[in-house]
């Protein structure tokens, strides 16, 4: 299979690439200083894409490739790839679901402790050395708060039974409602803010999801409520977000995603009720090795003919 | 501070007082919550005596202090209460209380356990997560405009499948335990006897259970027997993957032997809310990042606070009333 090239278009994971490297001719893209030159070389050796959470393969990727058979993310979201393109021309999609569903689950129940219980603050405090005596600061109490999710997939359905374990009460909303769960339903999402005092964004990216957390749900969750973000930057409409935040019409967010990463609005920077964090939602030393596994997997499934491990298209 | 000597003066003299050498903090936030038809608050430090000839003056008569951890009740304070029979903490720790002297006198003491479980499971939880997935030290470095300047941030470890060494299973250490079985979290205990009706593995000291942990959380009280029973020993077996969260007490853990541990990197790292010699911090943990430091507050929100407040007032109203007390600590 040495002869099969495989197209990474960012770097990811340098055991990925590694392994890779033994199986395929790989092709580092982010390495390559005139991309259409490259492309126009190589395109017919070029059978595989590598994408992850930053770049895939959207359609002028996928049209200049005639060879592309499969491309395989190493990531669970796909709002990096056009699945409509990879569709229309036979192209395999595979991704990485359940191997992170825990991590990221975990993180947004961190978050959430973090942003109430001013963990991070806190630590900050510490380190300066201004810690005296008769220091008394209250914090916000989590145990028992209104935990509501957009999305009740994997991630989601993970989320509520950690938060259970804290007796927070568990709402959702998502496209359809799940009549086999027992967690109440809001069939709009500021009907669902207006009802919770933590809202979790747990669903894909996609057209109905862009900036699924705008102006409305924001003054619904109000100046208690906390936005926990363990989705995508789009999901939210960052400049409102960050608005409500620095003027206190929203309680606390705790952000694991951006807009346009790795730029995190600086108007952040300051604030004590925000908790913000580079992209690390399944990033686990475990994690990332099962997921680099899933990707050379469903690769090398592809390429000899063997049923996929996680096909999406 | 507001002088409230006025408050209770106009109201009946008759009012049974009860001591405060220095206020709890519950006393501070929510001073209001201890007004009562049943007693009436003698502060102490709000006399400019020293403290012994202010107890001799005015504390012959009073049958109740309430103390907290900067006032503690010692023998040599106990003997200036001649009519002292009981001690009140607004905590869930009894270590600044001298017990011994309490039981040796017939004196009563109540404390505020089970208010005080939740909100210190949830920190500890949220410690382990923080220094396991690096929460706090990614933040700063996102705030620090590294993200963008030095790409993405170093991989934490899975919380899943982790195994879990509670130490001491009361009323914090099963609020973790519930908690953490939540994550996948296989959890293991050590307290002073074993527990039959509890589902995790019992290990009959701290150095066998830290030997098949990847992460300690001690939950236990502070006594003669569990003062520095964390030490380099068992900071060692645990290893250098393991992860010890401490929101009990300071004096549990050898800090200076911890500390060590810490910097040659003999363990992985720590989730701290209580140190030896608070405020004071070892100055060695502020340039790790493999460290989470917080206050001593893991359990300072206002519904704690509200609800100890009632507490130590219910114990009190049911002291002068002649009825059960309703958090008596148990000599065993």
């Amino acid at each position: 299979m040495e002869s099969i090239g495989v197209l990474m278009v960012c770097p990811m994971n340098s055991y990925l690439e590694h392994e890779l490297e033994k199986r395929f001719n790989l092709f580092r893209f982010w390495t390559v200083p005139e991309k259409s030159a490259f492309l126009a070389t190589n395109k017919n050796s070029i059978r595989a894409v590598v994408g992850n959470s930053s770049a895939g393969a959207d359609a002028e990727l996928i049209e200049v490739l005639p060879k592309l058979e499969i491309v395989a993310s190493f990531s669970v979201g796909l709002d990096k790839i056009d699945l409509a393109k990879c569709k229309e021309k036979g192209i395999r999609v595979t991704n990485t679901p359940d191997v992170l569903t825990d991590d990221v689950a975990d993180l947004a129940i961190g978050l959430m402790l973090a942003v109430l219980r001013k963990l991070c603050e806190s630590d900050r405090y510490v380190r300066s050395g201004k810690w005296k005596k008769g220091d008394y600061r209250l914090t916000t109490k989590f145990t028992g708060k209104k935990v509501g999710i957009i999305g009740l997939g994997r991630i989601g359905m993970a989320v509520a039974k950690r938060a259970e374990a804290f007796s927070c009460p568990i709402s959702y909303y998502s496209r359809t409602e799940k009549p086999e769960i027992k967690y109440k339903y809001y069939p709009g999402v500021v009907e669902l803010a207006a009802n919770c005092d933590i809202l979790v964004v747990a669903c894909s990216l996609t057209e109905e999801t862009l900036h699924i957390i705008n102006r409305e749900v924001i003054d619904a969750l109000g100046p208690k409520g906390v936005l926990i973000n363990v989705g995508r930057g789009p999901h939210v409409d960052e400049p409102e977000l960050v608005s409500a935040l620095v003027e206190r019409r929203l309680g606390g967010a705790g952000l694991d995603v951006f807009e346009h990463e790795p730029e995190v609005p600086e108007e952040l920077f300051g604030l004590d009720n925000v908790v913000l964090l580079p992209h690390v939602g399944s990033g686990t030393v475990e994690t990332r090795q099962a997921m680099a596994d899933l990707v050379i997997g469903n690769l090398e499934a592809h390429f000899l003919n063997r049923p996929l491990l996680t096909p999406v298209v | 501070m507001e002088h409230h000597q006025e408050r209770s003066d106009h109201r009946s003299q008759d009012l049974p007082q009860v001591l405060v050498i220095k206020p709890p903090p519950v006393l501070t936030l929510f001073e209001d919550k201890f007004i009562s038809s049943k007693f009436q608050l003698l502060k102490a430090w709000e006399s400019t005596l020293p403290l012994d000839q202010f107890l001799t003056n005015y504390a012959g008569s009073v049958r109740a202090v309430l103390c907290s951890g900067a006032s503690p009740i010692t023998a040599d304070i106990i003997r200036l209460l001649p009519s002292l029979q009981l001690v009140i903490t607004a905590s869930a720790g009894v270590n600044h209380i001298d017990l011994t002297e309490c039981r040796r006198l017939g004196i009563a003491v109540t404390n505020a356990a089970g208010v005080f479980s939740d909100d210190g499971a949830d920190a500890a939880v949220g410690l382990l997560i923080d220094v396991l997935r690096k929460v706090s030290a990614a933040d700063r470095y996102v705030r620090n405009g590294l993200w963008p300047a030095k790409g993405d941030y170093a991989l934490g470890s899975k919380l899943g499948g982790k195994r879990v060494g509670v130490v001491g299973l009361g009323g914090f250490g099963s609020a973790v335990a519930k908690r953490l079985e939540a994550f996948g979290c296989t959890v293991l205990y050590n307290s002073r006897t074993q527990k039959p009706s509890v589902p995790y593995p019992f290990y009959s000291t701290v150095l066998e259970l830290a030997a098949d942990s990847d992460s300690l959380i001690i939950c236990c009280g502070l006594t003669a027997e569990t003062r520095h029973m964390i030490n380099r020993e068992v900071l060692l077996v645990l290893g250098k993957q393991g992860v010890i969260v401490n929101i009990a007490r300071g004096a549990i853990i050898n800090e200076k032997e911890m500390v060590e541990c810490l910097v040659r990197g003999e363990i992985g790292g720590a989730g701290l809310d209580v140190f030896e010699n608070e405020p004071n911090v070892p100055e060695e943990l502020f340039g790790l990042d493999n460290v989470v430091l917080s206050p001593h507050r893991v359990v300072f929100t206002p519904e704690s606070f509200v609800a100890a407040s009632e507490l130590v007032v219910g114990n009190l109203e049911a002291f002068f009333s002649n009825k059960p007390l309703l958090s008596p600590v148990i000599y065993e």
